[in-house]
């Protein structure tokens, strides 16, 4: 059992769907003499072009309309890109260029819940990433591009192969790959169908269109075999968008960027597998590239992370200039066995590990604002801890009575009648003193009698004194 | 006007409503926990401390329960502190520092939006700030999302506050006295204001903790 995505406006897509549709734009045959209209997107439509038009009279018509020239090459690219996501769905994906996946799908349909099911998952996966596909399931791999092409509006399903004759029969022989001769051909004896096609005895068709169509019938029908080779994708991942017009607000270049992260995602989701690091590429007007690269602490394969962390990220870069492409690229695609850990989609709501957590506050804050704390065996207070690793362990020492903060400068306090006063009003010391001498061999020695004090409104405070030099009375943490 | 939209309010305590189940965290003080519905601090909601200022105790009264969090393996996340949580007296308090995330955003804004964050998360079992601004929709932000994160989200504001609503499940006033502080329950879910309760948390801090408490297990009170 096959499942057809056929691609109908890729020469369109591979320009527009970086953004959503906005201005007119048409796509030509290119440079040469006389370029014609090949695709254009619902905007241009809407003011009368349309394919097979003349560039020349397109402009006439709508005189703000882009044109761009057809770019096989991307296309190819992004028919390779969705083979690797459509491995989601099925081991065996196949490439019919320039505009048609094939998936395998017979050991999917129980696991997807059954051919329409599946094929909806697959339809909006599509429109998810930005393409329009016209679907159609069937036995063998060539009726279901057929039924595809045809374009009914609906999603044909052909369960059984005695069924093909009959769903064929009413296709146009437009949907079959034929030379524009033998279609000619088969027109001048009056055959516009399929089906008329079909009955039609082969030794005939044979002499007149050629063995191999014949066999390309048989094909269709089941009768010959038609093995497909299986698209091996890439153990990387890079995708591209072009954007229609040169963008230069984030949000905009943050739409290209989910229809990226969700082609990534659909391909790691095929190999059961994930990425720990990213880069994320701005190409600019003149060329220049921004570059914002993403590490992460575990290895991911939830979309929603990786757009919360790019989008985190794109916030805080200033763009020197318009974006004209935005690409996604992960070097490596991590297989299963590489870590175990975090792999599973979380389900909604359920406890996400503190790397997420902290890779997401560290994506918009910077990373160093989110840190651990931990101790470090030293007698001079303010050298008694560090900040770390969040979840890093450092020394464990016993202090003695030490405050819950600790000021990150200590505070010269006022001194009169000889005692220490904060805030214009004396403090009262508790009895207890602690004496702290060291650091005498790294010439920032200490040594100071540390004091329990209150002031006259309740707070309890840390101070010392210093035993030499000017002896004055300095606070140093509060407790809290 | 009708029922529903106010029923939906995160601010509105509904006479009558069931007290919570007993799933609080033991605040390491009898008389706190007999006060409080849940018979501890309320997970998975806020709770608003009002001071008069820093150093009258407010840390050291949620140190215990902090503590237990920490050695229950859960995060507790302090976001922009006045001041520099000391290492060595939060492990003489007994927290395992190796779960607490310090977090110093740069603008206010970055600040709530890292409080409801970590909040949301799942992960931290408290979360600690100190928002200087923040009216009343930004709370119930953040309370709908120690909700979400089951999380105790814990707010430390100045007393002059005391008058501005809060959809906060808890408020206390703190009141320092000669030794310890008074607590004042403003507001309690399933209870009316109620208070003060005398706390010498003077001397909490004071002892090492000794071995880890294991989840569910009573915790010595009034330490």
């Amino acid at each position: 059992m096959w499942l057809s995505a056929h691609l109908p406006r890729l020469p369109l897509e591979v320009f527009t769907r970086g953004a959503p549709d906005g201005d007119p734009l048409a796509v030509g045959t290119g440079p040469g003499a006389h370029p014609r209209v090949i695709a254009c997107n619902p905007p241009a439509r809407a003011r009368g072009v349309s394919p097979g038009m003349a560039v020349g009279a397109a402009h006439a018509l709508v005189d703000d309309l882009q044109v761009q020239s057809r770019d096989e090459a991307a296309e190819r690219r992004a028919l390779e890109r969705l083979g690797a996501w459509a491995g989601q769905f099925t081991s065996t994906v196949s490439l019919a260029a320039p505009d048609t996946l094939l998936l395998e799908i017979q050991g999917s349909l129980t696991l997807f819940g059954g051919p329409e099911a599946l094929a909806r998952q697959v339809g909006d996966g599509l429109a998810v990433l930005g393409h329009e596909a016209d679907l159609a399931l069937a036995p063998t791999p060539l009726a279901a591009t057929w039924l595809a092409r045809a374009r009914s509006g609906t999603t044909p399903i052909v369960t059984r192969r005695g069924a093909l004759v009959k769903a064929l029969a009413g296709l146009p022989l437009a949907v079959v790959d034929l030379e524009p001769e033998a279609l000619a051909t088969l027109a001048g004896s009056g055959l516009r169908r399929l089906g008329e096609c079909l009955r039609l005895p082969r030794e005939g068709l044979a002499r007149r269109l050629g063995p191999a169509w014949v066999r390309t019938l048989d094909q269709a029908l089941g009768h010959v075999s038609d093995p497909r080779p299986a698209f091996q994708p890439p153990a990387r991942f890079e995708g591209h968008l072009m954007l229609p017009a040169e963008v230069d607000d984030v949000e905009r270049v943050l739409f290209a960027v989910h229809r990226l992260v969700m082609e990534l995602t659909g391909v790691l989701q095929a190999r059961a597998g994930a990425v720990q690091a990213l880069e994320l590429v701005l190409v600019h007007g003149g060329g220049d590239r921004t570059r914002i690269p993403l590490e992460l602490a575990t290895p991911v394969r939830d979309s929603r992370h990786l757009l919360a962390l790019l989008r985190a990220r794109l916030e805080r870069v200033a763009l020197p200039a318009p974006v004209r492409e935005v690409a996604l690229v992960a070097e490596r695609l991590l297989a299963p066995e590489e870590g175990t850990r975090d792999w599973v989609e979380p389900a909604r709501g359920a406890v996400q590990d503190v790397h997420r957590l902290v890779e997401r506050l560290q994506a918009r804050l910077g990373a160093q604002a989110v840190r651990g704390v931990c101790q470090v065996d030293e007698h001079r207070p303010e050298r008694a801890w560090r900040t770390c690793e969040p979840g890093e362990s450092g020394a464990d020492v016993a202090a003695g009575h030490r405050p819950l903060w600790l000021l990150a400068e200590p505070a010269l306090l006022a001194v009169r009648e000889g005692r220490p006063w904060l805030n214009r009003e004396p403090l009262v010391l508790e009895a207890d003193r602690e004496r702290i001498e060291s650091g005498w061999w790294d010439g920032c020695d200490v040594a100071r009698d540390y004091f329990i004090a209150r002031d006259a409104r309740g707070a309890r405070l840390w101070i010392y004194r210093e035993l030499r030099g000017e002896r004055r009375w300095f606070l140093q943490g509060v407790f809290g | 006007m009708s029922l529903d939209p106010l029923l939906q309010r995160a601010d509105l305590w509904r006479g009558g409503q069931i007290p919570p189940v007993a799933d609080g965290v033991p605040t390491g003080f009898a008389d706190l926990d007999a006060l409080f519905p849940g018979g501890g601090w309320p997970r998975g909601a806020l709770t608003e401390i009002l001071l008069p200022r820093d150093g009258i105790g407010a840390l050291r009264l949620v140190m215990p329960a902090l503590a237990r969090l920490s050695r229950e393996n859960r995060w507790l996340a302090w976001v922009a502190p006045p001041h520099i949580p000391y290492a060595p007296a939060l492990a003489a308090a007994g927290v395992d520092l190796s779960r607490v995330l310090l977090i110093h955003p740069r603008a206010a804004s970055d600040g709530l939006w890292a409080v409801e964050q970590t909040l949301r998360s799942g992960t931290c079992g408290a979360v600690l700030a100190w928002p200087a601004v923040g009216d009343t929709r930004a709370l119930r932000r953040l309370q709908l999302a120690a909700e979400a994160g089951r999380c105790w989200g814990l707010l430390f504001r100045p007393e002059h506050l005391v008058r501005q609503s809060s959809p906060a499940a808890l408020r206390l006033r703190l009141v320092p006295q000669e030794r310890g502080v008074a607590v004042h329950v403003i507001k309690r879910r399933g209870g009316w204001a109620a208070g003060p309760v005398h706390v010498d948390v003077d001397h909490v801090v004071a002892q090492r903790s000794s071995a880890p408490t294991a989840p569910g297990s009573l915790h010595p009170r009034g330490a």
